[in-house]
């Protein structure tokens, strides 16, 4: 329906992923935006903040955010649309990760490698993954609320706990270096020279990529299946029964909503988001030891969800950028600023008066990076940054950021009115 | 007499998972029998320790407990709380000066025996921890009374992040001693060597849950109960549910930092200083918590003490198997207890099932 925008005339209507022609060319504008981000382009370049993200410096931060976008709505599957409280997210990423390494890692004298191409360690990362779900989920299904959080938090210790003993280093490498990942080079087999190579510079077409730019766009590509297939869970008639599960798990079962079953379901299909986000993870680091898995990564996904909007795709991807991107954005700001602490005029007294450059100077950010104490460096400020978001966001906006863009949006729906 | 009027003796059936607990416990007790015999002073030793990790388990699952019936929430704050606590203890009696100043403690110049001037700077310590417990409570806790739960306890694994930054990095903790009046000192009992830390912690957990007996029957322990059963009802009847929280934080970080100065001693540790890994003991004592039940105060008591004896037991008896099962599992082992437990009880031991209306 034309300049009609909240009219729906039948149900399938309303559950269309892009309800309405604005929403469609927005879409596609963004995904165009996207994938040409990383390329010095006439058009693209001009655009605001764009070209800034796709610059080579943050191509592996953007990288890493796709990944935990993909973890990410993985958990608001299990968390946002079946309610089910899960600190357990790391483990699952932990296993899809060494999964991953045995099915295509190389083996070498002290851990197993089989050398299968991505084609099947990227989807065994997943399939393994979610089998353990399955395993797990049984023991979870019973247990309700901050019971199930606490269980799934004692995996993540047991997890890291079992790369520590003997046969766990055989798949995890030494537990103070970590083994190596396999790349994501696309091979057919397990010949010498990959098919697609996305670990080194080469022309396609008739750009000049270089690995980060390949990656960067492999884990696009991916993010955007992933979010295009939790959208349609969370529309489907899965999703539904999940939500009626989240809202008053008896009325679902009164309605004929088999909760054990789609429970399993939720589980499976979290872990499943899980293990290949967290074989692209280990991948992408290329070396990394086993307690990268730890409970602070959970806990950054439960952050990523409560402060994009848990329950939405929109809300996760928002939450996940804004999480991933941030840290970066304060440690550019405060170099930025560091460079002014001399100059005249309010820039100046600010960077100043924010800054530290030595003992005796006051300001709460320590410009040197090593020295520990008070002044915090801004890598600590990030950790802290990251908590106060969680505290403050759960306090003044239990939304998220998808629930300022839904104000911000109604504002202007209805404006020059206030209501 | 009708026949509803009777009660029915018969044992319930057994379910599937009370069988696999029995099936497992069967086997585990007959090798404990088999090593008591067998060298009756290990035997003894391994006991006595594992009550203290328990006695200590249980402090924090009771820290745990009295703030989740106060105001329904898992503090997964309580490790920080616990840093922070040791911490104040570390800067009054070893840098020896009150904490955020530079005012020199007076304490450590009392006339009398050493040992006195730590006590009483013991208990300065704890006064600032539930100062700090009551300041968290107020300010991120009050607001969200009503909320979902599982916000409030996302807002205390925020809490956990912030503290912890702030004790690891601004004050920059690598083992500050927090000189232990009984350090590492052993004594022999029945010719089993012991610590007297085991001692001390069995104390103060004795005196800690008789504490927290007498006063749940003083009034406000009783409004404290009204406010555990039903928030709203207790409210209707004029019970201050904000004050009632505000007691709740405060008792709960001091339990949290007794837990945290034990956890340096022996059986957890034999350093007697703070160090980062500290906050760590809490996500060890959540077991307990969740073994003894979320709501029940001696659940924590027993919880705690299984817990401690699952894990000291296997530390001694399973120490041959250390290459298979990695280095430093007894740690892992409260773990798998809870979740064995679990299964048979979704809501631990002493736990109040959950009524589920639609």
């Amino acid at each position: 329906m034309f300049l009609r925008p909240n009219l729906y005339t039948s149900y399938e209507a309303e559950t269309h992923i892009f309800p309405t022609w604005t929403k469609k060319v927005l879409a596609a504008l963004s995904i165009a935006v996207l994938f040409l981000m990383p390329f010095s382009l006439p058009v693209i370049n001009q655009l605001p903040l764009i070209r800034f993200l796709g610059d080579s410096s943050w191509l592996r931060v953007m990288s890493t955010a796709f990944i935990f976008a993909i973890a990410a709505l993985g958990l608001n599957i299990l968390t946002g649309l079946a309610g089910q409280i899960s600190l357990g997210h790391a483990f699952f990423m932990g296993v899809g990760a060494y999964t991953g390494a045995v099915v295509g890692g190389q083996e070498t004298a002290s851990v197993l490698g089989w050398g299968f191409p991505i084609w099947v360690w990227l989807p065994a990362a997943g399939i393994v993954a979610a089998a353990v779900g399955l395993i797990i989920a049984p023991v979870a299904v019973r247990l309700r609320g901050l019971y199930l959080a606490i269980v799934t938090l004692g995996l993540v210790f047991i997890g890291i706990h079992m790369s520590n003993t003997s046969w766990g280093r055989r798949i995890a490498g030494d537990p103070g270096l970590g083994r190596d990942f396999p790349n994501y080079d696309v091979r057919i087999w397990r010949e010498e020279e990959p098919l697609v190579s996305l670990s080194t510079a080469s022309q396609w077409l008739w750009f000049d990529v270089t690995a980060g730019q390949k990656r960067f766009l492999f884990l696009a590509a991916l993010m955007v299946v992933f979010a295009v297939v939790a959208k349609n869970i969370a529309r489907s008639r899965t999703g539904r029964a999940l939500q009626a599960i989240r809202d008053r798990d008896i009325a679902a079962e009164v309605m004929g909503v088999n909760e054990f079953r789609y429970k399993l379901i939720a589980f499976g299909i979290s872990s499943f988001f899980a293990g290949v986000a967290g074989a692209l993870y280990a991948g992408l680091a290329g070396k990394m030891p086993a307690t990268q898995f730890s409970l602070f990564l959970s806990i950054e996904f439960i952050a990523i969800l409560l402060i994009g909007g848990i329950g939405t795709v929109t809300g996760v991807l928002m939450g996940t950028f804004f999480v991933e991107l941030s840290p970066k954005m304060v440690e550019e700001f405060t170099r930025w600023l560091s460079q002014r602490t001399d100059e005249a005029g309010a820039i100046g007294i600010f960077a100043d008066l924010l800054l530290s450059s030595g003992p005796g100077d006051f300001g709460p950010i320590s410009i040197a990076t090593q020295t520990p104490g008070w002044p915090l460096n801004v890598f600590d400020w990030n950790i802290v940054l990251y908590g106060v978001l969680i505290i403050v966001f759960l306090i003044f906006e239990p939304l998220g950021l998808f629930g300022i863009w839904i104000k911000f949006r109604n504002y202007w729906k209805r404006w020059p009115f206030s209501y | 007499m009708s026949e509803s009027n009777q009660r029915d003796f018969r044992l319930p059936k057994p379910t599937p998972g009370t069988m696999f607990v029995i099936g497992i416990m069967i086997p585990i007790t007959l090798f404990l029998i088999v090593q008591l015999f067998n060298n009756p002073s290990t035997f003894f030793r391994t006991f006595v320790q594992s009550m203290a990790l328990g006695s200590v388990y249980a402090l924090i699952a009771l820290g745990f407990v009295l703030i989740f019936k106060a105001s329904q929430v898992v503090n997964f704050s309580q490790g920080a709380l616990a840093m922070c606590g040791a911490l104040f203890l570390s800067f009054l009696v070893a840098d020896g000066h009150i904490p955020f100043t530079t005012i020199r403690n007076p304490l450590m110049d009392l006339p009398g025996p050493e040992w006195l001037g730590w006590f009483l700077s013991l208990f300065v310590a704890l006064f600032f921890a539930a100062l700090l417990g009551l300041v968290i409570e107020r300010i991120t806790i009050r607001p969200m009374v009503g909320e979902p739960i599982f916000a409030v306890a996302v807002i205390t694994l925020g809490l956990e992040i912030v503290l912890r930054t702030f004790a690891t990095d601004a004050v920059k903790i690598q083992f500050r001693s927090l000189e232990i009046p009984w350090g590492n000192q052993t004594f022999s009992l029945f010719g089993a060597t012991l610590n007297w830390s085991y001692i001390a912690m069995m104390i103060t957990a004795g005196i800690a849950f008789v504490a927290v007996y007498l006063f749940y029957k003083t009034r406000t322990g009783i409004s404290m109960r009204a406010v555990a059963h039903d928030q709203e009802a207790a409210m209707a009847q004029g019970i201050n549910v904000g004050r009632v929280f505000a007691i709740a934080w405060g008792a709960g970080a001091v339990l949290a930092t007794l837990g945290g100065i034990f956890s340096t001693q022996p059986p957890v540790k034999q350093i007697g200083a703070v160090e980062p890994d500290t906050a760590l003991v809490a996500f060890r004592a959540l077991p307990a918590v969740i073994l003894g039940g979320l709501d029940s105060v001696q659940g924590a008591l027993v919880g705690g003490l299984l817990i401690g004896a699952a894990e000291i037991y296997a530390g001694q008896y399973l120490a041959g198997e250390t290459a298979w099962l990695g280095a430093g599992y007894p740690v892992i082992i409260p773990y798998f207890v809870m979740i064995i437990g679990l299964i048979v009880r979704p809501y631990g031991l002493f736990g109040t099932p959950e009524v589920r209306r639609v």
